[in-house]
């Protein structure tokens, strides 16, 4: 019999029931609630008089609409502040802990999860939200799922689930300087196309990706959703059980050592099966830039912008002349000739402390450019910001003229205040650059902190490798 | 939730590859704590030639006259037909939503995104996947007032020229959306397995039954 992948193991370990047809029913043993997603759920439940089958198994957290200054005046928009409202309403009613905006353990639902150890390896994890793949970083199976499913873990625990097939990525060999996790996973994405992974779960593997510190792994999975795979893996190994060493709701005494011992299986075997195997050569992934409307649409960053003429593809070709229209740029353009308008340094990809500080060593002693109307660094959880401004960071970035926010989605998907207005060009370190998805007529480009800040600082893109260099001669 | 058993329907076709739910239903109506009520701000901003808003009286909005489903000859479409990896992006039900009241009931595509191809199926919606060639062959024989029955018993879509094509639907969806099943009393006749499951499970990791 051949050996099991980690897909493999989480999945049977949480089978309750299977059909003839190969759909099961899957025990989730953490489900994160938030307020966009979850007020018709709480609705159902109230409607059928059904109760939560374990109220312990759920934790919720305010995040979209929260406001990143001013908490003490409230929320200003009143449908904004009814949305966080009814979850506050919902979650006493139904006896669900929540973190409160005064809460300093309040942040981004996928930062606050492994931050407190309420996310941990082995577990099947869902919320109400795609990039809910991040958690599977630590060795879970972790993935997002629609309102009437929130609702559906809420009265049962379960979920109903056909297996996924396996895709294994190895990223093999070491990455160059100024190349980070974000930009690993751009670069799988621009391989794989955003549609490459759908029907998958994609185990990340390979000397790069163990290299990686746990925060950069959280970085790669969260954006599998990007390449269409609802979930995204990496073996447990010492990295992972490090960080959930001491984690507030990590298992304590006789358990931790237990869940130790089990943890260490959480890799795949080396003889498992894969439906699908892609190798990358680290060293030539190169500092990325997204240049469309889809992360899909990504370069290197000493690329052009490419030419939908040369796309022998039709449909392809329609997509590259229509991100190329909405995003007001032409074929040849050299990237690094891309002038910004507004920098955003934050959302569930990459506002860990790890994050912050990589951004804080490339913006230290500079100043961000005239031209740049706005540079916004949004830590990803109380905590994160906590810790960023014990270890100085808050100062480095407001002294380089970046504003210092409270935590939240902000200008990931611009619920709250932050927003774009239209044809403002952004550099973001967020995981979507959708038309509109910023901002009514925004313009999104993904990078990485270190080349957000890098641009914050030029006005526009630079090369982060060559950069610190240039600077100093 | 409504059953899907058999529709004749007139069929509206969006040329374009990996529509996101940003797109299908932009963020700011996201903040609506119903479950009812988005169809007037499908496709919001390719529809409409000014910005939403949440609880915007849409019948007085400035129309993008050039966006498909703004043309007379494609009011009441009940079948939309569209490219590779429709839905991709957010989890949010509202794009479903947003599909089944503005009128929708069955989308035909080459694929789908995961979560939105799975959040159809809780609101009597029916996706589609047909090969590529297949949905390249019906754009190409779309012409105004084009419509299709589609057979969710039979699995089969029959065109105008009574050409039938068969689509693969899993057998426990199928059965569900034909009926229009309540998924969570289906699962609650398994509660004794969720029960003997947990007993199990503590036993192994009891930190998970603990806090």
């Amino acid at each position: 019999m051949p050996g099991k992948t980690l897909y493999d193991k989480l999945w049977e370990d949480h089978v309750v029931h299977t059909e003839e047809d190969g759909s099961s029913l899957i025990y989730i043993d953490r489900q994160l609630v938030h307020e966009v997603t979850s007020p018709q759920a709480f609705e159902g439940l109230r409607l059928t008089g059904r109760k939560p089958w374990r109220t312990d198994r759920n934790l919720a957290v305010a995040d979209h609409n929260i406001p990143t200054t001013d908490r003490d005046k409230g929320i200003a928009d009143p449908v904004s502040r009814l949305q966080v409202e009814t979850l506050e309403k919902n979650c006493a009613e139904f006896g669900i802990t929540e973190f409160n905006m005064a809460d300093i353990r309040q942040g981004i639902v996928h930062v606050i999860g492994p931050e407190q150890g309420a996310t941990l390896p082995g577990m099947t994890i869902v919320c109400g939200d795609s990039h809910t793949s991040t958690h599977g970083a630590s060795g879970a199976l972790a993935f997002g799922i629609g309102t009437s499913e929130v609702e559906h873990v809420l009265a049962t625990q379960c979920l109903v689930q056909k297996k996924a097939k396996n895709m294994l990525i190895r990223v093999n060999g070491k990455t160059g300087p100024g190349v980070t996790a974000k930009d690993i996973v751009l670069a799988i994405i621009g391989k794989i196309g955003t549609a490459g992974g759908n029907g998958y779960t994609i185990e990340f593997a390979g000397e790069a990706i163990r290299a990686l510190s746990m925060e950069g792994r959280m970085t790669v999975c969260n954006m599998a959703i990007e390449a269409g795979a609802r979930a995204g893996l990496i073996g447990v190994d010492e990295v992972t059980i490090d960080y959930y060493r001491d984690r507030p709701y990590s298992p304590k005494g006789n358990d931790w050592f237990m869940a130790e011992r089990m943890w260490q299986n959480l890799h795949s075997d080396p003889d498992a099966k894969f439906d699908k195997v892609i190798d990358i050569d680290a060293a030539s992934i190169r500092p990325q830039v997204t240049w469309g409307t889809s992360p899909e649409l990504v370069v290197s960053v000493d690329d052009k912008v490419p030419n939908p003429e040369l796309e022998a593809d039709a449909v392809k070709k329609q997509s590259m002349i229509q991100a190329l229209k909405y995003m007001d740029l032409e074929p040849g353009q050299a990237i690094t000739d891309i002038k910004l308008d507004k920098i955003f340094i934050g959302s569930c990809t990459n506002s860990r402390i790890e994050d912050l500080r990589a951004a804080a060593a490339v913006a230290k002693g500079k100043k961000v450019a005239s031209s740049i109307k706005l540079a916004m660094v949004v830590p990803g959880s109380g905590l994160v910001k906590q810790q960023a401004e014990a270890e100085g960071l808050d100062k480095i970035f407001t002294e380089a003229g970046f504003e210092w926010r409270d935590p939240g989605c902000s200008m990931c998907l611009a619920m709250n205040a932050d927003r774009l207005e239209p044809g403002e060009r952004c550099a973001s370190t967020s995981n979507r650059n959708f038309e509109g998805r910023q901002g009514y007529g925004g313009r999104t480009h993904l990078v990485s902190p270190e080349m957000a800040a890098a641009a914050a600082i030029a006005g526009h893109f630079v090369d982060v490798s060559t950069w610190e260099k240039e600077v100093r001669q | 939730m409504r059953a899907f058993t058999q529709i004749t329907g007139l069929v509206a076709p969006i040329d374009r590859a990996n529509i996101d739910t940003d797109a299908i239903i932009p963020k700011q109506f996201l903040k609506s704590i119903r479950r009812s009520g988005f169809g007037p701000y499908l496709f919001d901003e390719w529809r409409y030639l000014d910005r939403g808003e949440p609880d915007m009286d849409c019948s007085t909005r400035p129309l993008n006259e050039h966006f498909i489903l703004n043309q007379p000859e494609y009011q009441g479409a009940e079948i939309l037909l569209t490219r590779e990896n429709f839905g991709c992006g957010s989890s949010r039900e509202h794009a479903p939503w947003a599909l089944e009241d503005f009128g929708f009931r069955a989308i035909i595509a080459p694929s789908f995104a995961d979560i939105f191809y799975n959040n159809c199926f809780k609101n009597g919606l029916l996706p589609i996947a047909l090969p590529a060639a297949e949905v390249d062959s019906l754009f190409q024989e779309l012409v105004p007032g084009y419509r299709l029955t589609i057979d969710l018993a039979a699995q089969t879509i029959t065109t105008p020229a009574g050409r039938s094509i068969r689509f693969d639907v899993d057998e426990t969806r199928k059965y569900r959306l034909l009926n229009g099943l309540d998924d969570i009393a289906l699962s609650l006749q398994h509660a004794d397995k969720i029960r003997e499951y947990e007993a199990k499970r503590a036993k192994r990791a009891p930190w998970l039954f603990t806090n």
